[in-house]
């Protein structure tokens, strides 16, 4: 089988291209900070960015002038307060125009849903009653063919590349995940390339011994990118916490234009790689988020 | 008399309206301490469910974000955001959902994406998440918010997610499954819904607030219950728990 491990500037420069509609998925968890921080150092522009949180990864690639668009249904810092760097775009447009396609939740879902399925729409009852339905002209109302209910319909979302963050993999890029699951399966069946970005390569004797747990299959994988710590600050269950105190701190980052292009000019532009990153926050930084040991009862397989 | 802030009141009220067994859709901030309050105490049994797919959650922290890994260990299931958004919310197993928002109008309609004009917005908002589903689909709605004139309108400037719509009750013409909002909780006072306008009337107000405050904090014509009662006050057991729960106060402030 082929040998998908590519670092993750290869990655990027092969499989991320200017104009490209991306989905960096992940809800809380999993968020790969290393791809979007690689995608800002490569300097690509116009991307449609997909995410149902943009959080503070997408805040991070509007404000270094990545972003043409963002697709989303929740735009915030969970718990804390507003996106700056999305505000700032939006509202002046700064460093440029971002235009902005909203949903619910339920019907970003429904989009992916759509997209992996490779059918055209997905049908779904959320949206009446609100206004998104007149904002928002690609949400639809349908009628059942069946009872004549009227539902509510939204477009397959079909981007040309889904990055996904996960615990492990093989070097086919059969990935596992588990705790918070998202979106991500339907994120990568949708999208036309898939960057699977791992804490951890095994041996594909690890993947067959819990076939349960594969989230993607290798089948649909291009690249394969062994990055631990990638998520941070989000997380990785059984691996490090959710760095709560950055996502606080990002809040007074974020909202001063020049202290957040501080950042993103000292942790991400200085920084060559995921590596550097770890050696700037310093081993005893890490350590502290390091996940407690908690094994899940072990299950039979055999027959 | 113990001594508490009107957002321990908030969270000891809403805790009081849930029931043992009842499978609740949690959101961040005062509705998790009040889940998380009413499972410590008078409910053991309550599912919590946050829409980050953590079901039968038991969290052993105060979850700053609606993902936090404390919400996985120790839950009784983990599932994707389809699963969550079709069969439990659309599938209609939510008997409870939490809601707050910037503003809400009369008939409990919310917005939580836009002050000003949606173009053009003078303040732009988070935006829907799961809300709007939620206000759809879960059996019953309670909505969680501070209360002034700005934040009680006589018009919100965007329906996130719908309540009772108008003085029609537009729920039926939508066919929409959720009886809709049944309570408000507010830092004045608790709101019920009148079966015949649709309108948000006070039905209890918290010690030391007056009517007339209530009135003066409402944009439109506020009715008042014959039956007003005054709203309990948080037990020192109550009081004890939510501070374990948010130790820093973070959401309490």
């Amino acid at each position: 089988m082929k040998n998908k491990i590519l670092t993750m500037k290869e990655a990027v420069e092969q499989y991320v291209k200017d104009g490209d509609t991306i989905v960096i998925e992940g809800f809380t968890h999993l968020i790969c900070f290393a791809a979007g921080h690689e995608i800002i150092r490569q300097k690509k522009k116009n991307l449609v960015a997909c995410r149902l949180t943009p959080d503070l990864i997408y805040d991070q690639m509007i404000a270094a002038g990545c972003v043409r668009k963002v697709v989303f249904s929740w735009a915030g810092n969970p718990g804390i307060g507003p996106l700056y760097g999305l505000r700032r775009a939006v509202e002046n447009g700064y460093p440029r125009e971002v235009e902005i396609e909203e949903y619910t939740h339920f019907g970003m879902v429904a989009r992916f849903i759509a997209g992996a399925s490779k059918i055209p729409f997905m049908h779904l009852k959320t949206f009446s009653g609100s206004s998104l339905l007149q904002k928002n002209r690609n949400i639809k109302t349908i009628k059942c063919p069946y009872t004549g209910e009227v539902l509510t319909a939204v477009p397959a979302l079909n981007p040309e590349v889904a990055v996904i963050h996960v615990q492990r993999v093989d070097s086919w890029g059969n990935a596992q995940i588990w705790g918070l699951m998202g979106v991500q399966r339907e994120a990568a069946f949708a999208s036309q390339r898939v960057i699977i970005v791992a804490e951890e390569l095994v041996e594909k004797e690890v993947i067959r011994s819990d076939p349960n747990r594969t989230l993607i299959p290798g089948m649909i994988v291009d690249a394969v990118v062994v990055e631990p710590f990638g998520a941070h600050p989000s997380y990785a269950q059984g691996y490090y916490d959710r760095d709560n105190q950055f996502y606080v701190d990002w809040y007074q980052i974020s909202k001063n234009q020049e202290s957040m292009e501080r950042y993103i000019s000292d942790w991400i532009y200085s920084v060559s790689d995921r590596k550097e990153y770890q050696e700037k926050l310093g081993l005893e930084y890490i350590e502290k988020l390091k996940a407690k040991e908690q094994l899940s009862a072990p299950v039979n397989y055999g027959f | 008399m113990e001594s508490y802030t009107a957002s321990e009141l908030m969270v000891a009220r809403a805790s009081r309206e849930l029931k043992d067994g009842e499978v609740v859709f949690v959101g961040i901030g005062l509705p998790n301490l009040a889940c998380n309050l009413a499972r410590r105490l008078h409910a053991p049994d309550l599912v919590l469910i946050y829409e980050s797919g953590a079901v039968g959650a038991v969290p052993s922290r105060l979850p700053l974000s609606i993902g936090d890994p404390c919400l996985v260990t120790d839950s009784i299931s983990v599932c994707s955001m389809v699963e969550v958004f079709n069969y439990y919310l659309q599938g209609g197993l939510i008997d409870v959902g939490f809601l707050g928002g910037a503003q809400v109008d009369r008939f409990g309609n919310i917005n939580s994406t836009v002050i000003g004009d949606y173009e053009n917005p003078k303040v732009r908002l988070p935006g829907s998440g799961g809300a709007c589903e939620i206000s759809i689909h879960a059996k019953k709605i309670i909505i969680i918010l501070k209360q002034n004139k700005k934040t009680f309108p006589k018009k919100i400037d965007f329906v996130t997610s719908p309540g009772f719509i108008n003085e029609q009750n537009q729920r039926n013409k939508y066919n929409m499954p959720g009886r809709g909002p049944d309570l408000v909780i507010t830092d004045f006072g608790v709101y019920r819904f009148s079966s015949e306008k649709y309108t948000m009337f006070l039905s209890e107000i918290h010690p030391g607030v007056s009517v007339e405050e209530v009135k003066a904090n409402t944009s439109w014509h506020i009715d008042i219950s014959p039956n007003l009662i005054s709203t309990n006050s948080p037990t020192k057991e109550e009081l004890e728990i939510i501070s374990e729960l948010d130790p820093e106060r973070i959401h309490l402030r």
